[in-house]
């Protein structure tokens, strides 16, 4: 493999790395099972050495940022989790809290605890089945179907507590939508107890597998100076020994009660990558548990002004969380209408698909594409709002 | 390479035999859960087609569409929601903020059809497996209250400071106050629909909230030349079907009314070419009593060029709406604002006129057209016995004749016979001036005809209220008056009416007291019309009856207000008005 700072984009020039005589050209995608959401990746190769990778994004682009501007301040709530489909309560987890901000609105202690706990389940849900879904990627389809499997369990909790499986439009500005339903924390607690006991078959299939350790061990390396460089942030840096975590860094609604330490490895490659999701994962139980345990009574949401002519005093904010990829902020702009002037969507998804990806593949084995992108979790609805 | 990684995968082979965690679907397909967010169901019944979740649909699913067999009526749009399922985002914002309560969601995820277009439909409406489904998401009104929201509090005089004069009890909305009330509005227009002038009221209550009470004037007079009476003692009409009151508290429509014209000393400045005159058309018309019915058709028909005269017997205008309400409730000085609208308008008022029979019959000579805006002036003959003692006088002519100057001494202490608004403006008014007041009713307080508000405020200023009293006499007693009543329990009418109040027992009560009202009604006087026009006019209780014209069907005589049957308050009197100057513009078209 190389040191991969030599192998960068600099050394070989364009002309070379994509010399018709020399080079195979493919494209990767937009419609590939080994590609995370549509995006695609046109790839030159010489025998199987990428010499070089152009990254097309676009397929998925909605508008959801100008959508955002031609609607009322409650009507973006459903709209904004549509931007992540695996993890959309950390839509709207930014976006309640940044019209909070912007407007005063103080929610009450128990819709805070219900935030993270829902967070918390989205992690959970996404980090089960990123970690099977990494298996998946070279050829281990029973480790995504497992990681799918449990992710399910979560989402009859989100049925049941949100009224829905996958956009759960359920953190609303001002608080949640609905208290927990009778004996939902017992729920909780038995779907966790069923993902602990499935755990150590995991470990096995996975981590403790000869294939997957050949093809992930010292594969898709991302050397510690590369964080700052790059601006790399979650698991991806955190598996290069980066400490970032934005639920430590700048605590949101509880997290500053909840006992934890961020997760980091050291290994920097897709290894480490999947063991930070595997660790993540017992974090998150962890973390639901202290939730779980601790939740204080009360109302769970205030009133909010007529919607129809709800206007949100003039200013701007930008409010982060940490999504199961990294930091994932907000900018909202208000000029006191009764819409948005201008959101602004930062997901960490464009700097880890887009120029870490191009960089990476470049000396990498074609076969080892999709491993690489999936161990990075991108999200292709983000980086095209 | 550790040879447990190697073997260790394998392992997975166990689950094999373990129970499989798959659902085969559709065979044993999951239900919904609990709140699940599946089709939508509506209770027509109950919905009133406000269209507020079709307001606030951010996909644009919902349609509000008239329904056959389903009319528009007071507080009722006629309208139903139609979704369009290609366009549903399952969020049911729809159904959190429904202001009835109608709508709601099954927890039904599937349903297949081969016609596409079955995928729009109206629930309730359109039969659909799901619509008695027990589950799926509702409305939680008490933890989000997005379907109503609690009234600006009016800020009003303590009732133990107020009882000492006759101030005005309601101190009226600050700007920041009017903006926060106008603003809970949510336009849906079926006010309109309950306010029998038919006022442009959510473009007001807009006008106000976006801080320009002048626009919200000018919308007044467009249907409503007397808003600075309306404002005040209006009976509210259009509050009793506001959308926002099922689940929060009806906008306070009238005291944004009163907002608006509060904020202007004259009204004429900002009527601008609203109030002026017509271009003069060369006809004239008679009105015959300048109160609200009168004045609001004088306004509409000068506004129009006709040349306009109004009589009226007392001394000022007003009618009954500004001689007999007390100032606590409509106070002296809007009377000149308004005023000046109608002098400037160009309506000549001819005060202290009596109109004999023969003017009248002259004036329909003269005159293109007259229109008998008279109201009611008599007190309704109400006899017991001792009903005519020297202490016992009718009420009305109590109010009528300015007992703010204190020049009618009720005496230390009162009792008032009636229910009505007329009761508790008398009782009211001998609380202000002294007097312990007992109020004597037949029937419980929820019977009382008079405005919630009147019989909520009276009871806070210590009036005693005896309801399911039955009269009985009325004796002398040193000096002043003993009144016998008896016990009345309610029995219900066995033609399915309101129920009646029927003698308890054989025992007997009485109060002593200097002076008794009765405010038992009011009847009209017909002695100026002349014997040929009564004997061609419809009557119904003594009233005149008209066409949705108002014309009364005899040569060039239109009539309104009280004189004509009706609910007899001052908006319905003012919609009479409205009307019958466009019917006589018509008429003499």
């Amino acid at each position: 493999m190389g040191d991969p700072d030599v192998r960068g984009g600099g050394v070989m020039s364009f002309d070379e790395a994509t010399d018709p005589l020399k080079t195979t050209h493919l494209f990767f995608g937009p419609q590939h099972p080994g590609v995370t959401g549509n995006m695609s990746i046109e790839m030159w190769f010489d025998g199987d050495e990428i010499t070089k990778a152009v990254t097309h994004v676009g397929y998925l682009h909605r508008s959801f940022e100008k959508l955002m501007e031609r609607r009322l301040w409650i009507q973006n709530f459903p709209l904004v989790c549509r931007i992540c489909v695996p993890e959309p309560d950390i839509n709207e987890e930014c976006y309640a809290l940044a019209v909070e901000e912007l407007d005063g609105i103080l929610i009450p202690e128990r819709a805070k605890w219900i935030r993270t706990l829902v967070l918390e389940l989205a992690r959970l849900g996404v980090n089960l089945m990123a970690f099977g879904g990494q298996a998946g990627t070279i050829g281990l389809g029973t480790g995504a179907m497992w990681g799918i499997t449990l992710r399910d369990f979560i989402l009859d909790l989100f049925e049941e507590l949100t009224g829905a499986r996958i956009y759960h439009i359920y953190i609303t500005p001002g608080g949640v939508r609905r208290d927990f339903p009778e004996g939902f924390s017992k729920r909780v607690l038995h779907v966790l107890e069923t993902i602990e006991e499935r755990l150590p078959e995991f470990d096995r299939l996975i981590l403790n597998n000869s294939i997957f350790l050949k093809r992930t061990v010292d594969v898709g390396v991302i050397p510690p100076e590369w964080i700052a460089e790059y601006g790399l942030v979650g698991p991806v840096a955190r598996a290069s020994g980066g400490v970032r975590d934005v639920r430590k860094d700048a605590p949101y609604e509880v997290y500053r009660e909840l006992d934890f330490e961020v997760v980091t490895e050291s290994g920097a490659d897709i290894y480490s990558r999947a063991l930070i999701r595997r660790r993540e994962i017992d974090l998150s139980i962890s973390l639901i548990r202290q939730i779980l345990d601790r939740m204080p009574e009360g109302p769970v949401a205030v009133p909010l002004p007529n919607f129809t002519e709800w206007r949100v005093p003039p200013g701007e904010v930008y409010t982060r969380v940490e999504s199961s990829r990294g930091e994932y902020g907000y900018y909202v702009v208000s000029d006191g209408s009764l819409k948005p002037r201008r959101i602004h969507v930062r997901g960490p998804s464009y700097v880890h698909a887009v120029p870490l990806l191009e960089r990476m593949l470049v000396g990498a084995n074609i076969a080892d594409v999709s491993n690489i992108m999936v161990s990075l979790t991108t999200c292709p609805p983000e980086i095209e709002r | 390479m550790k040879f447990t990684s190697l073997v260790s995968p394998f392992l997975a082979w166990s689950r094999a035999a373990k129970k499989a965690d798959t659902i085969p679907y559709p065979d044993r397909a999951n239900p919904g859960a609990d709140r699940y967010r599946g089709f939508h169901i509506n209770d027509t019944e109950k919905c009133i087609g406000c269209g507020r979740c079709a307001e606030i649909c951010e996909s644009v699913t919902i349609d509000m569409i008239p329904i056959e067999g389903l009319e528009t009526t007071r507080g009722d749009s006629g309208l139903r929601p139609r979704f369009d399922y290609g366009r549903c985002c399952w969020c049911a914002l729809c159904v959190d903020v429904c202001s009835t309560g109608s709508l709601r969601m099954s927890n039904t995820y599937s349903w297949t059809t081969e016609n596409a277009d079955t995928c729009r439909f109206t629930p309730g409406h359109d039969e659909k497996e799901w619509d008695s489904a027990p589950k799926g998401w509702r409305q939680d009104n008490d933890l989000l209250g997005w379907a109503g929201s609690p009234r600006e509090e009016m800020p009003v005089v303590l009732p133990d400071v107020r009882v000492n004069d006759f101030g005005e009890v309601v101190e009226g909305y600050s700007v920041e106050q009017a903006i926060e009330e106008a603003s809970r509005c949510i336009q849906c227009g079926l006010c309109v629909t309950a306010c029998p002038a038919h006022m442009h009221i959510p473009d007001y209550i807009r006008a106000i909230a976006d801080g320009d009470p002048a626009e919200a004037v000018r919308l007044f007079f467009d249907n409503n030349p007397l808003p600075e009476l309306c404002g005040k003692v209006c009976t509210r009409e259009c509050e009793s079907v506001c959308a926002v009151g099922y689940q929060g508290e009806a906008i306070a429509i009238r005291w944004l009314k009163r907002f608006a014209c509060e904020q202007f000393d004259s009204l004429t400045d900002v009527l601008k070419t609203a109030s002026m005159p017509g271009k003069p058309n060369g006809k004239k018309v008679a009105i015959i009593g300048a109160g609200p019915a009168g004045l609001a058709a004088a306004y509409y028909l000068a506004r129009s060029g006709f040349e306009t005269h109004v009589y009226d017997m007392r001394k000022e205008a007003g009618g009954v709406a500004w001689g007999a309400i007390p100032e606590y409730r409509l106070p002296a000085e809007g009377y000149d604002k308004q005023m000046e609208v109608f002098r400037k308008t160009g309506v000549r008022l001819h005060l202290k006129r009596y109109i004999s029979s023969g003017m009248l019959k002259a004036f329909a000579r003269n005159h293109d057209a007259v229109f008998i805006a008279a109201g009611l002036q008599d007190s309704s003959d109400f006899s017991f016995p001792g009903s005519d003692l020297p202490g016992v006088k009718p009420a009305f002519e109590f109010l009528m004749n300015t007992p703010e100057n204190g020049k009618q001494p009720v005496g230390e202490s009162v009792i008032v016979m009636g229910g009505g608004n007329v009761a508790m403006d008398t009782a009211r008014t001998c609380r202000r001036l002294g007097a312990d007041v007992v109020i004597s009713y037949r029937r419980r307080i929820e019977d009382m005809p008079a405005d919630q508000e009147e019989i909520d405020e009276a009871i806070e200023e210590n009036v005693d209220m005896r309801t399911q009293t039955i009269p009985l006499r009325v004796e002398t007693a040193d000096g002043g008056l003993r009144y016998f009543y008896a016990e009345a329990e309610m029995v219900p009418s066995p033609d399915g009416g309101r129920p009646k109040p029927v003698r308890k027992d054989d025992e007997e009560h009485s109060i002593v007291a200097d002076t008794l009202f009765l405010a038992i009604g009011q009847a009209s006087d017909l002695k100026f019309l002349p014997k040929e026009l009564s004997d061609q006019l419809e009557m119904k209780w003594g009233r005149i009856v008209v066409d949705e014209n108002q014309f009364t069907g005899v040569e060039n005589y239109f009539a309104g207000g009280d004189i004509t049957p009706g609910v007899g308050d001052a908006i319905t009197a003012i919609a009479d008005g409205l009307r019958a100057a466009k019917g006589i513009r018509d008429f003499l078209r």
